[in-house]
């Protein structure tokens, strides 16, 4: 049921939030979360994203399944970019769709938590002076963060 | 068998992917860590810290306890920072 797609050009947050409400008069809630690049105080000129082809999109389409098997969802649409990309421009779109906000809200968030975690994307930032600042780490955080859903 | 590999471990080791055949004794995926790390002192340095290494086989992540009999492609890589 799930739309997974790994993708290096742009998407339209708006169009893909009405495509998941389009013909289903049961969808109560959409809740959807954009990630952008972030230019980290001016220093950072891009990141470029690495990821595993194949495995990026079987691991998204299983953390979507776990959501699907953990909430009653109407529709769930998983977008995120590889590539060179600059401040402010999107890297991740999560939108799910509900019959009532409390589902859609738990498992957008769950959505973000297990992608940070589990989905094979790296990244490699560049400094605005040209230099490459390396490999971004993982955060503890997140992982954290993910755990909080149990399993995974 | 496949081993492919990404970000700094790819970086580390100088390959994107290679064709290996370990011996039958390398049974698990550390065993495969420790079995690569003899191979130079580019996988040495690429699995200085094997804690730290996630492993995939056939595109779904294992542990690396889990056995390599009968993978098709398995893939090292450092944790992941997507989203």
């Amino acid at each position: 049921m799930g739309a997974v797609r790994v993708q290096a050009e742009d998407f339209d947050a708006a169009a893909e939030g009405r495509a998941l409400a389009a013909g289903r008069p049961d969808v109560g809630a959409l809740a959807s979360f954009v990630g952008l690049c972030r230019d980290e105080g001016g220093r950072l000129a891009a990141l470029e994203i690495e990821h595993y082809p194949g495995m990026a999109e079987a691991e998204i389409a299983r953390v979507v399944a776990e959501a699907e098997a953990r909430w009653p969802l109407i529709g769930v649409t998983v977008i995120h970019r590889h590539g060179r990309l600059t401040p402010g421009d999107q890297i991740v779109y999560v939108g799910v769709a509900a019959g009532h906000r409390g589902e859609a809200f738990a498992a957008a968030e769950m959505l973000m938590d297990y992608l940070k975690t589990r989905a094979p994307f790296w990244k490699r930032a560049t400094r605005v002076d040209g230099s490459v600042e390396g490999w971004v780490e993982a955060k503890e955080g997140d992982d954290a963060q993910a755990k909080r859903w149990g399993g995974g | 068998m496949k081993a492919v590999y990404f970000a700094w471990v790819r970086e580390r080791i100088g390959k994107n992917e290679e064709e290996i055949a370990p011996p039958p004794e390398v049974a698990t995926v550390a065993d495969l860590v420790a079995w690569l790390t003899k191979r130079g002192e580019n996988y040495a340095y690429a699995f200085d810290k094997p804690q730290v290494i996630r492993a995939a086989i056939d595109r779904a992540h294992v542990a690396h306890s889990a056995p390599i009999a009968g993978a098709r492609e398995i893939a090292f890589f450092p944790p992941m920072t997507g989203g």
